[in-house]
């Protein structure tokens, strides 16, 4: 494998609070090449910390610290704002849970994605608006030119999810993350966005950071998984492997999904005192 | 007995008209599936039973007794609802024993007292949540909230609508349980609105699956544990819902 994308050692996330600071993300490391990463994790683990500070996204008063967090050779800790934003969209972007809330809903569609493009790229209006089409069709909206024209409100979610997808991947980034890109969709739904997410990714040779609560999905649709616990990794695995997983936390939220052949009486419940103290 | 009789159900919003003769049939002590993607119509028809859609054609029967198109206290004492959502089924500004004292007033129940603490154990929280806001609830104790709120009256049947989408995995193995060990204990009838095909093969013992306001197909969860869905729709849905390889 050629150089890392993305080097992280040693990461930590930490927010105050009345009884002192609380580290959320408690000193991570992890390398991402173009490759699929999926970070699992439960509420509060600190999966979507760790995306979050990738980006720079950390709102005060939470601090990012790290030995190392280093994109393509930038030094991320040490950008100023002008050159994050340079960053954020064009080279690393970020694709949000819930689609009605992170689209604009006083502008349309089409204007939304050429906005995404038009902030990194100066390019003549046809061009502009050939490559909100060619996007529209690459996440496989049916009718580009009609649907352009729409308000997100006139859209579905999984339409609007799409939409984001197209938003986040027209300036042709090298990272994605996508943050529970499908958990406010349906089941049906989910797995056109994620397979369209994959074609894309896989076309154009982009690193994928995948952070979900959902292990089965994760370990479908990534190459590598990390397990996240109360803001450490306590799972690095090939996610072929994830079955064979070792710490108790793994393989209690792998026994604790129902399964669609259910014979068990009652589902396992994770016993959070054996270990969580560590 | 049968439980929930309906005999083509036609809900309507205004002028537009949600669901398309649906006909169920849920046995006393049954547990009952409505499953189905958003749109579907799944949700709505647990809203006509509540009385919270009140346009409806056609026939409610709950317990052999025809359902009225309003909210009624009487049926509330033998049929309950819990929400999807816990963070938004509670009432932010009520103290856990005000949101269970609330039904006990509208029913006219007493020895509040008894209940709340037996309801409380029941749902497997500890007395001391008893004056927590739901704030300072985590997401599954706020469901286990929701649920006692509803099984408080006693009721004989429970509208289950997503009662665990909201929550992560190990503490929807925790609701999912309680859900089982409460219907075992007080012979409890459930219809139950999810997406989840592996939920449905925990928790129920048929399903009906509806696309566009009606139902396609109609099976028994046993068919659905080994794959047997008939309808095409249903095997579509059966297909994105097995795990991949893991």
């Amino acid at each position: 494998m050629s150089a890392p994308l993305l080097v992280v050692e040693n990461l930590k996330v930490t927010f105050p609070s009345p009884s002192g600071p609380v580290d959320v993300v408690k000193g991570i490391s992890f390398e991402l090449g173009r490759e699929r990463l999926g970070i699992v994790g439960e509420s509060g683990s600190g999966k979507s910390m760790t995306g979050r500070s990738i980006l720079g996204l950390v709102r005060t008063p939470g601090k990012v610290s790290a030995t190392r967090l280093e994109f393509d050779g930038i030094d991320l800790l040490k950008q100023g704002d002008r050159a994050m934003r340079k960053i954020r969209g064009a080279r690393i972007s970020m694709v949000m849970q819930d689609p009605k809330f992170s689209l604009n809903p006083v502008m349309t569609v089409g204007e939304q994605i050429a906005e995404a493009l038009v902030a990194h790229k100066r390019l003549p209006r046809r061009e502009i608006a050939a490559r909100v089409r060619a996007m529209l069709e690459a996440v496989r909206i049916n009718d580009p030119d009609r649907v352009a024209g729409l308000y997100p409100h006139e859209i579905s979610g999984g339409m609007g999810q799409r939409v984001m997808i197209a938003m986040m991947l027209i300036p042709e980034p090298d990272i994605l993350i996508a943050d529970e890109p499908t958990s406010a969709l349906d089941v049906s739904v989910q797995a056109q966005v994620l397979d369209i997410i994959d074609d894309l990714v896989r076309n154009k040779g982009m690193g994928l950071i995948l952070i979900s609560h959902d292990l089965n999905l994760v370990a479908h649709y990534c190459d590598r998984v990390l397990v996240m616990n109360s803001g450490r990794v306590v799972e690095d695995c090939a996610a072929s492997e994830l079955k064979n997983a070792q710490h108790p936390y793994t393989r209690g939220l792998l026994a604790a999904q129902p399964r669609l052949d259910e014979t068990r009486d009652e589902l396992p419940v994770i016993d959070r005192t054996t270990w969580s103290a560590a | 007995m049968t439980a929930i009789h309906i005999e083509n159900l036609d809900v309507s919003y205004g002028e537009t008209q949600i669901t398309h003769g649906v006909t169920i049939d849920v046995e006393e002590g049954g547990s009952f599936a409505l499953v189905g993607e958003s749109g579907s119509g799944k949700s709505t028809v647990l809203k006509a039973i509540a009385g919270l859609a009140p346009e409806w054609r056609g026939t409610i029967e709950i317990f052999g007794k025809p359902r009225s198109h309003g909210i009624d206290a009487d049926f509330a004492r033998t049929c309950q609802m819990v929400f999807q959502d816990p963070y938004g089924s509670l009432h932010p500004r009520k103290t856990v024993d005000a949101t269970l004292m609330e039904p006990l007033n509208i029913q006219g129940l007493s020895d509040h007292n008894e209940r709340i603490v037996a309801i409380l154990k029941d749902v497997g929280l500890d007395n001391r949540f008893r004056f927590r806001y739901p704030h300072q609830l985590s997401g599954g104790q706020r469901q286990r909230v929701a649920i006692a709120r509803a099984l408080i009256v006693e009721p004989k049947l429970l509208l289950l609508d997503e009662p665990t989408s909201a929550l992560d995995v190990s503490v929807q193995a925790e609701i999912l349980n309680l859900l089982k060990r409460l219907r075992r204990e007080r012979g409890l009838t459930y219809l139950m609105v999810t997406h989840n095909l592996p939920i449905v093969s925990f928790l129920c013992d048929r399903l009906a699956v509806m696309r566009g306001g009606r139902i396609v197909e109609t099976a028994d969860a046993e068919n659905l544990k080994q794959g047997h869905l008939q309808n095409e729709y249903s095997r579509e849905l059966l297909r994105l819902s097995a795990p991949p390889a893991v």
